[in-house]
Order: C-alpha cells, then structure tokens, then sequence
C-alpha cells in the first residue's frame, strides 16, 4: 500500500527534482574527495558542510509548508522540532565521545562530570545505540507534535492563535533547555563530537557521507510530501486551508487530518535536525529560539508557499544571501536585509518567487490544481 | 453521558425526519432564537422565509452542530440527538448544507470540488491511500451534468461565475448523498435566468431527498410551490401554503407592517 | 574570663548610669575617659569603650566612630588621644570631642589605635547604646534596633535605664524585646528567660526568628530550649504568611509589568484584530527615548534630572506612536483581513527596527537612571517594597484608566469602536476608517512607547529589549479575551501573580514555563481567553 502510495505520486517532475537532489547529493562529495584541491572542480570541505547545513535547511522549511503551506497552520514553533531531532542525535554522538572528554569519564559525558553528578539520567539510555537514537529523532518530535497538536486542533485553535501557542511552545523548550539540571547540557548544550558509527565526524569522507544522507533525506521528504499532496488527503489539507468549515461541513473530521499532517511535518523537522548537528558539531538551547522558526517561515515565504520546490528553493537562497552578507562586511546589515524581505515578501511576492514564477506561466485557468513544477536548474544553481 | 430520551419527544420525533422543539440559542444576551420548532417528513421540500435576522442561518447552524442550542430538542431520522454531534459527525448522518455565501474550495477544481464532497470514508488513513474508482469517476461526471459544468470540469473553483459557484455547492451537496438538504438563500445575488434555473434543480433533487430551502426572494419560493414556514425573530409565526401565509396578517404585520 | 570582663563592663555600666544620672558629663569630664583607650590591648581598649558608652553622652559618638574608623591616634608623649588626619610629612590633630584643631604632628610622634573585630563589635554597640539616650526619636528608634540586633546582656542596665525614660510606645516595646533577647543571652534564671521567649514570639519577624534559633541551638535541653522550639515553629508559621503576601506583592509588581507591556497590544491585536509582532520594539522604542531625554539633561541641564521621566512619558509616546502610525500606513493597512502575513511582514519590521537601534545606540546596555523619588524602599509590617516597583504598579493602572477613558469617553474611542465593530457601516455614516486605524495603531504604539518609559527603570535598555515581552504580552492579551481591555488587566495580574507563587517551588525559569505550559492548555480549553464570553457585556 505504502509502495503504491509513493509511485503514484512519481510522476515526472517529481522524478526530475528527485534526481537533482540525489544527483547534487552524490555528485559534490566525489567533487570534494575525488578531485584534487587545486582542480577547478574541487569542492572544499568546508563548502560541502555548509551545503550539508542548507540542505537540512530545505527539509525543515518543506516541512513548515507542507503545514502551512497545504493546511494553512502557521507554525512558530517548528524549530523546536527541529531541535529536539538535533538532542536526540546528539545525545547518540555524545555518549560515542566515550572516555576521549576532558575528564575521560567512560560513562558521563564531561558536562555531566562538571554537575558532579554520579550516574547517566534514566533518559539518557539507549543513547549509546545508533538506532534507538533514530528511532528518538522521530519519535520525540513526533509525539510531541501529537500531543500539542491533539488539545489544539480538538479545542479547533487556529489561526494566528495557534500560531503563538507553538511559538510560547518553543519558548518554554528554550527556558528549559537553558536549565543545567535538564541534563542536555545546559547553555552550552552537546558538542566536542568525535564519532559517529565508528568513523571520525571531522573526516571528509564522513562529511561527504553525511552530506549525501541530507540529500538522501531532503528527496525523501520531498517524496513523501509528493506523494501525499497528491493523494485525496492532500486535496482535504488544501480543502481546509481554504474553508475549513466547509470542509467540515461535508463531514471531513478536520481535526485528524490537521493532527497527522502536522505530526509527519514535525518527525521531518526532526530528521532535519538530526542531520544537521553532526554537520555543524554543536547543538544548544540557542536552536529552540522562536527567531529560528520564524526564520524557516520566512525561506518558504520566499521561495512560495503551497508550493514543494518553492520552500527548497527559498531556504537554499536566503540561507546563501546569509552566509554571504554575514560573511563580509555588510554583517552589520543583514538583519535590514532579512527584516525588508519580510516586509517585502508579504506586500509584494505573496507566492514566493516559485509560485510567481509557475503563476505567470499559467496564463489559462489551470488544468491541474496549483502543483509545483521544477524551477529549472534552481536547485543547482544555489547549491553552487 | 447515558440519558435516555424523553419519551414524549421521541415519540413526536419518531417518524420525521428533522424535528426540531423548543429551541433557544443567545448570543451575549441576545436571543437568536426563542423556541423555534419545526418538523420536516421524509421527502418533503420547505421553503423557509423571513426577514432578515430572523434566524433562518442560526437555525441551520444550530441543525448542522456549527451552534449548540442553549435549550430544547434537535433530533433527526426520529432518534439521534443531533446536539450532542459534531459537523462531520452531523454531515456523515446524511445532512448537507448550502451555505448563504457561496463556499467551495477555491484553489481546487471543479472536478476535485466535487470529489471531496463524494460519499465515502471520511477517515484520514483511508483517503491518504485513497485511489479514485471508476464509479466514482463516473458519479463526478454524472454530478457535473446535472449542475450544468462539465465543461468547466478543470476550472479552478475560484474562476467561476457567481451563480456557477452556488450551482458547484449544489453539486458538493448532491455529491455527498444526503437524506436531507439544506440550503440557504441560494438565489441571492443570481440573475433571473440562473434564479429559475436553479429553482428547476432543486425540485429536480427535491425527487428524492428533503429539502430546507431559506429564500428572500418571493418569486423564486412560488417557483418551488411548497410548503413555507415564516420565522420572525427566532420563532414561526405562520406555517402553509405560500398564499395562505400571505393572507395571515400577523405575516403583513411582519413584512409591511416597519 | 569573657564572663568576667562582661561582668566587670556591666559594673561599669551601672557606675556610669549612677553618674549620668548625677550629672550631665561635659566635655572636660569626658577627656581622661576618650585617653582611656590610648591604654595598651584590646581588653583594656574594650572597657574604655564601654566606660564612654556608659556616659550616656551623645558627645562621645564621634569618637567611637573615629575609633571604629581606625582614625584615632595616641600621642606618644603624653598618651592623649587625638582624631588625625595625614598631612604633609606628618598629621594634622584634632581634639576628638570637640573636634578642635590640636596642631600637628610627625608621623613618628603618634601612634595608631588599633581595631579588631572585638572592639568593632564594641563600638557598634556602644554606639547604639549610646544613641538610645539620644533627643531624636528616629535615632532613638535606630539605636533601639541596634541594641536588639546586638542583644548584648552587658547593657542590660542601660536598656532599663532607657525604658524607663522612654516615651515612644514603640521604641519601648523594641527596647523590651532588646532586652528579652539579653536576657536571653544573659545567665538568668530559666523562668525569666521563658518569659522573654514569650515575649519575643509575641513580636515575631524574621530577626527574632534568627535570635531564637540561636539560642535554641545553643540551649541545653529544658524548659528554654522547649519554649524557643515552640517559639520558633509558631513564628514560621507567621512568617510564612508574610511570605504568601510578599509574593502577591511581587506578583502584583510582575503583573503591572505585564499590564504595561500588554496594554498597547490589547488595542492593536485586541481591539483592531492587527497581530503586531513588532510591539516589543515600540516598548523598546520608549525605553531608548528615555535614554536619550536623560543623556540631553545630564550633559545640559542636571538639575531637571528628576524629572527626566516626567518629561520622557509624552516624548515616548508620541515617537513610539509616529513608527507605529508609520508602519500601519507603509505596510499593516495592506495587510488588513490577512493576519498570518501581517505577523510576518511585522515581525520583518522588529527585525529592522532592532538593528537601526542597534546600529544607531550600539548593541550594549544603555544606563537609564532612577530619578530620586524611585530608587530606596520602605518597610511595611514585614513586607519591603521598593519605590520604583511601586511607581511602576501606580503607572500602569493609571494608564489602563487614562485609556478605558480615552476609548469608552471621547470621540476618538467611539469613532475606534464603531470602525473595529463594524467598518462599513462606519465608512458610510462619514467616519474616514483608514485615518481612524492609523490612529488607533498609533495610540496602541504610543502606549508601548510610554511602557517602555517605565520600564527603562526596572530592565535592561538594550535593543533586545522588546524580545523579552512579546511572547508574554501575547499571552496576557489572549489570556486574559482578546478585545477585552478588562480582561487584560485581570490576565496580567493572574499571570503575575501565579509566576510569582510558583518561583518558590519550582524556581524562576521553570515557573515560567509551567506558567506558559498552563496558558497553552488554557487556550485550547477556552481559545477565547478568559472573559471572552461576556466580552460585550463588560465593555458596555
Ligand atoms: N455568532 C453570532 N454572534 C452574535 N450574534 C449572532 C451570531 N450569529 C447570528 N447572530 C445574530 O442572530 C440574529 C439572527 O441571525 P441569522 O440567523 O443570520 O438571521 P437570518 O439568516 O435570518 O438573516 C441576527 O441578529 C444576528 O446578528
Ligand atoms: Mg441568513
């Protein structure tokens, strides 16, 4: 049923936007390990992981807009997701450092042997396994996505209400993490990590890897996304973005579509996170912070809500104009920059530059409902 | 909650269809309605009337689960208690509603308009793996004929005409295959030929399924020749043929009388 | 041998109260007693100090405060005490009493009296002994507390002596818990100090707490040990009360704060539907004004500093409600109906609006003043409130009256409301809505400006301040019913107080956050807030 479910959405753009991420995903690790650094080819490592990042950039903003964008939820608080997803792999690459910490305890990692505390908290076992630490990425996120998402979706909050729920959401996941006897670290959080599945984080074969799994998981994302919009069920999400009481009216139980759709958005955030710690090396309460969510809104405004490439497209690019404005000497001014885009996006591109785009290339009423069709090249050309 | 039902109630409500007693619905103090009750037959048509914040929608709303009732009897098909249900609980029970402003989905087509309305499971698990059959393809096309767009089958919702939005909320009705209908001032803001027209398809459908029919328009509730309920505010002041609702003067009252 | 000494210092004491009492000292019958301490030792330093005390004489204050200053000198010749002062080469002396130019001299002429901890303690005491003769009630009053915190049993005597003097029936009973505490300390018989137990419970408070927990400690077991058990365990039970009404208090302070901040937003997002996620800035915006008022007056004009906050309110209001009325004509009266992209376009706007400030002011804390009439604190019963948090609670309940006055009594609010109820209707009886929601968004901003003036005094004026208010102005504002003004006052209060409750428990952080864990289920038992239902009702 699943296999059926995913083939019928492959039709062939999809196929297309699949093979461009993969292609991107297996094409510039071997640029970076095969090709020599002085070739006009190589990839610098760096590069690779500061892609890496972007790529789980993308997943996390499909994921707010496959809630938003299709249901019309407007999440505040999908950065807590995603951070929980990032703990939760953390925590695995914590208990590999083993006794290389500072304080060479075999058990506690160093923050713990900092505490003075004696043994491992009850939560932190099972961390040790790679598997059990993945099952977590989905499952912490996932439950909690289903428990926020039960008593609000049933007490039928919506709108801009909802939206400040899941935003005090990640703010009292903030306080708390920020909490020393949490024991997630602290203010500093988990980072000094050396392994993971045996093999040294900071190699570049491992980065290559760990670039190629991002891509692996941003196309399956994509792909499901895909596949469910595409099904009844995605139709009924669109259905209640629009009216949602009509929806009900003809006897659709809204509150259970809201609540599944926004579960599965909340495991891809997590997946997301995930990927994105051992990339980066460091994850702290500083992720919970409800800028971070407001910001991933803001990559699927830009790119075009309601559309899948769209929010792929607008991580990709404002998370490069960041890098590259935070990198010169215009840092100072990057937050004008993110602020006007806001302003601007709202006022001025409301469907993104994606849904612009697909917008004016269909000049008759539209044979399909409002789909996403490859930006051509748009994927590569950020990624480069 | 286990309460039994009033036996005087169910027995009054046993063989109609909608049965409507005593009730009450206030907004911050302000009676919406006072003891409204009103009883529809398997297979009947009613035209409601009234001016204008009589509450002919609240009443709806109120039929639908969208309001619960302060006080008094809702009951449909003679036993269940519709003011203990939701929306989709109350549409799954096979009533359907045309609402006072015309709303379909507008970023969907017509053709998907009316493929989420069709009858089926409503469960999220099941339309996720939902494949599309070829009866129900077949229903679609059925539907579209009868409401006059086929043609327009790949439109979006929201490049339709007025009138051609009331006539696809129509079709989402048919659509859904309920027992009772309700639809609020479908004529308004529609053209003469659309009005008649639109009053030829609610008969058409009245055939095989009841009708609550709210409507301003005079001509178009003598077009339809059924019985009319006159509300006023919040309750019935008269019941029967239109023109013996005309000639009651507690009617003329009403409609000349301010 | 401390025993003996205390005995010996209270002999003294009772021989100088005879003398006192004979006849007032002057200041020649003074002196032998000030060159007393230029004896050698700390034992012999100590009963000279206690042979001043016991004069009575208010004249030998300065000297015990130049003692315990480390400013008083012994001549070598002559072993006279004098007050010195260095000056060039050598010092400048001064007759300790009188303080009377007494010529100078070479830095190896005279000879530092030296202080330990001992005799401080012993200054302190005389010095509060001292006073409790004194003419001034207040000081009396000082000294009386003095004398209890010391509950030294060595000055008994003096204490009877300054009860039966007294006057002031309140500076008596603190005379008689002093002495209850002395006798306490003292080797009296069990019986009489139970009833200075007894007498100490029936005061109460947390310093009597401290007293008895000593001396129950210390107590072998017995009658006094009993009595101080229960002492102490009924004296816990008061105090918790007052613990119950300090964190109201406290609450009650968060709340005006809370208030403040919410108030402006219970306009803009209550009363127009307009989610401005920009607020926190407006606040900001305010509390930066004051800044620069009070930078102009320090530099220009220091003398007008107090009332720097006076002149910073109107200022504060009108800037914060001219970016206000800005934003709804450049971007928010586009946006009308389309609240999810309205809190987008105005959270792009709290990003530019931080960075100018930053840009502009620099990314650090900016020093806002206290005028005088904020800083200090006083005490009521057991409970310390200070001035500004009391101001502030005032301010913020002057401003929600001003602003239920300015939209239930003027025109301006009846043209606000008619437009906010219904705007079609409004437009057509002539009513120009666009001027009226630029308006209204200006008066909701220009509130956030004037609580930004407060809060200037109790926060960290730096561009991050509005950040810290907006998710819990939010909170207040659904919380309390959205479009509800009422309702808002009541949810600021609530929510403060209910942060403040649970502080002690749970801590401040986690306080929070079960307070935010509680709103967030509260939402979605009552997504209308609060008072939502009688909404209409409590507004007419
Ligand atoms: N949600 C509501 N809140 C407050 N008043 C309402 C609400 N819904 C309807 N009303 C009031 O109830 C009365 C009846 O309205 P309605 O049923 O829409 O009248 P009709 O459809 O007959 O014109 C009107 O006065 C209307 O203002
Ligand atoms: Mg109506």
């Amino acid at each position: 049923m699943v296999t059926n479910f995913l083939l019928r959405a492959l039709d062939r753009r999809t196929a297309i936007v699949l093979i461009a991420i993969l292609g991107v995903g297996i094409l510039l690790p071997v640029l970076n390990l095969a090709t020599d650094p002085s070739s006009p080819f190589h990839v610098p490592t760096y590069v690779l992981t500061l892609l890496g990042k972007y790529l789980t950039y993308a997943l996390l903003a499909l994921a707010v807009d496959l809630v938003w964008g299709f249901c019309g939820i407007l999440s505040l608080g999908h950065a807590a997701f995603f951070a929980l997803g990032g703990y939760a792999m953390g925590m695995y690459l914590m208990r590999q450092i083993g006794d290389r910490g500072t304080y060479g305890n075999p058990l506690l990692p160093d923050f713990m042997v900092f505490l003075n505390w004696k043994e491992l908290p009850w939560f932190w076992t099972g961390f040790d396994h790679f598997w059990f630490a993945a099952i977590l990425v989905l499952l912490v996120p996932g439950i909690l996505a289903f428990v926020f998402g039960w008593f609000a979706f049933r007490s039928r909050v919506t709108g801009v209400y909802l939206s400040i729920i899941t935003q005090a959401m990640t703010y009292a996941l903030l306080l708390a993490f920020f909490r020393n006897d949490m024991g997630f670290g602290g203010n500093n959080g988990l980072t000094d990590f050396k392994e993971i599945l045996g093999f040294d984080i900071q190699a570049d074969t491992t980065r290559g890897a760990l670039f190629f799994a991002s891509a692996l998981a941003l196309a399956a994302g994509f792909w499901i996304c895909r596949a469910v919009i595409a099904s009844k069920f995605g139709k009924v999400l669109v259905a209640v973005r629009d009216a949602e009481s009509r929806t009900r009216f003809i006897g659709y139980r809204v509150e259970g579509y809201k609540l599944l759709v926004w579960t599965l958005s909340a495991m891809m955030a997590g997946v997301a996170g995930a990927l994105y710690v051992p990339q980066i090396g460091i994850i702290n309460p500083g992720e919970f912070a409800p800028a971070n969510s407001i910001e991933a809104v803001i990559w699927v405004a830009v790119g075009g809500r309601g559309t899948l490439i769209g929010p792929i497209v607008g991580a990709l690019l404002v998370s490069f104009g960041k890098t590259w404005f935070t990198s010169g000497m215009l840092a100072e001014y990057w937050l004008f920059v993110l602020g006007g885009l806001f302003v601007l996006v709202t006022l001025f591109l409301p469907k993104g530059v994606v849904g612009t785009f697909l917008a004016r290339d269909r000049k008759k009423p539209a044979e399909k409902p409002i789909e996403d069709v490859v930006a051509p090249g748009a994927v590569g050309q950020a990624a480069e | 909650m286990t309460s039994t039902i009033e036996p005087v109630a169910h027995a009054k409500a046993k063989d109609s269809l909608l049965y409507l007693d005593g009730v009450s619905v206030s907004f911050d103090g302000f009676k919406a309605l006072r003891g409204l009750s009103l009883v529809i037959e398997p297979g009947e048509m009613r035209a409601i009337i009234g001016p204008n914040g009589a509450g002919k929608t609240t009443m709806m709303d109120v039929i639908t689960g969208k309001t619960k009732p302060d006080s008094g009897d809702v009951y449909f098909a003679g036993d269940t208690d519709l003011t203990r249900l939701d929306e989709a609980a109350i549409a799954s029970l096979g009533i359907g509603r045309k609402f006072q402003k015309p709303t379909v989905f507008e970023s969907h087509t017509v053709w998907d308009n009316i493929d989420l309305a069709l009858a089926g499971d409503r469960k999220p698990f099941a339309t996720l793996f939902h494949r599309t059959s070829q009866a129900e393809i077949a229903r679609v096309e059925e539907i579209l004929d009868t409401i006059r767009l086929t043609d327009k089958r790949d439109w979006l919702a929201a490049n339709l005409s007025h009138g051609q939005k009331q006539w696809l909320e129509i079709g989402m009705l048919l659509a859904q295959e309920p027992k009772l209908l309700l639809v609020d001032e479908p004529a308004a803001g529609m053209t003469d030929a659309e009005t008649a027209e639109t009053a030829i398809l609610l008969q058409e459908i009245a055939r095989t399924k009841s009708v609550v029919v709210v409507e301003h328009d005079m001509t178009f509730v003598r077009d339809l020749g059924v019985k009319v309920t006159v509300l006023h505010e919040g309750s019935v002041l008269s019941e029967g043929s239109l023109d013996a609702a005309s000639a009651d003067p507690k009617v003329i009252e009403v409609y000349l009388g301010r | 041998m401390v025993d003996m000494i205390q005995r010996f210092k209270a002999l003294l004491a009772i021989l100088a109260l005879v003398l006192v009492a004979a006849m007032p000292a002057r200041a020649d019958d003074l002196k032998p007693l000030v060159d007393g301490l230029g004896k050698n030792g700390y034992a012999a330093l100590r009963e000279a100090i206690g042979a001043l005390a016991a004069t009575g004489d208010p004249a030998v204050a300065p000297v015990l405060q130049a003692l315990g200053a480390g400013d008083l000198y012994v001549r070598k010749s002559d072993r006279a005490v004098f007050a010195a002062t260095k000056a060039d080469g050598g010092f400048a002396l001064k007759d300790p009493l009188t303080g009377a130019d007494a010529g100078t001299a070479g830095s190896r002429d005279v000879e530092k009296i030296r202080v330990n901890n001992a005799v401080r303690e012993a200054v302190t005491s005389a010095l509060g002994s001292l006073t409790l003769m004194s003419a001034d009630p207040a000081k009396r009053r000082a000294a009386a507390a003095d004398v209890f915190r010391n509950s030294d049993p060595a000055q008994i005597p003096l204490i009877d002596q300054a009860i039966s003097k007294e006057t002031d029936a309140g500076i008596a009973t603190t005379l008689q818990m002093a002495r209850a505490a002395a006798v306490l300390k003292s080797d009296a018989p069990d019986a009489e100090k139970v009833a200075a137990i007894a007498a100490l419970q029936a005061k109460g408070g947390r310093d009597v707490l401290a007293q008895l927990t000593a001396i129950e400690a210390s107590a072998p077991d017995g009658a006094v040990k009993a009595a101080a058990q229960t002492a102490i365990t009924s004296i816990q039970g008061t105090l918790k009360l007052w613990d119950g009404a300090q964190n109201i208090l406290y609450g009650i302070s968060l709340g005006s704060v809370l208030l403040l901040a919410a108030i402006g937003l219970a306009i803009t997002f209550g009363v127009m539907g307009v989610i401005n996620m920009a607020h926190g800035e407006m606040v900001m915006i305010g509390a930066y004004t004051t800044f620069v008022v009070q930078e102009l007056i320090r530099n220009n004009m220091p003398w007008l500093f107090d009332w720097s906050l006076a002149i910073s309110l109107p200022l504060a209001f009108l800037v914060a409600g001219l970016v206000g009325v800005l934003i709804e004509r450049m971007v928010i009266r586009y946006l009308y109906g389309r609240p999810l992209e309205t809190l987008l376009a105005t959270w792009g706007v709290s990003l530019i609006l931080q960075q100018a400030v930053r840009t502009w002011f620099g990314p650090n804390n900016r020093e806002v003043g206290n005028p005088s009439w904020m800083s200090g604190a006083f005490e009521l019963g057991n409970l310390t409130i200070t001035y500004n948090r009391m101001w502030i609670v005032v301010f913020a309940l002057v401003v929600f009256a001003t602003l239920m006055l300015v939209l239930k009594r003027t025109p301006f609010g009846l043209q606000t409301r008619a437009v906010t109820q219904n705007r079609p209707m409004a437009s057509s009886m002539g009513i120009r809505t666009p001027w009226v929601d630029a308006l209204t968004f200006g008066l909701g901003s220009g509130i956030a400006g004037i609580a930004g003036v407060a809060l200037s005094q109790i926060d960290n004026v730096s561009p991050n301040l509005g950040q810290g208010y907006i998710i819990d102005s939010f909170m207040v504002v659904v919380f309390g019913g959205v479009g509800n003004l009422w309702g808002t006052l009541v949810g600021a209060f609530t929510l403060g107080i209910a942060n403040k409750f649970l502080e002690p428990y749970a801590g401040a952080v986690l306080g929070k956050i079960l307070v935010l864990v509680f709103i967030i289920l509260f939402i979605q038992k009552r997504p209308r807030g609060l008072f939502a239902l009688k909404g209409r009702a409590v507004e007419a």
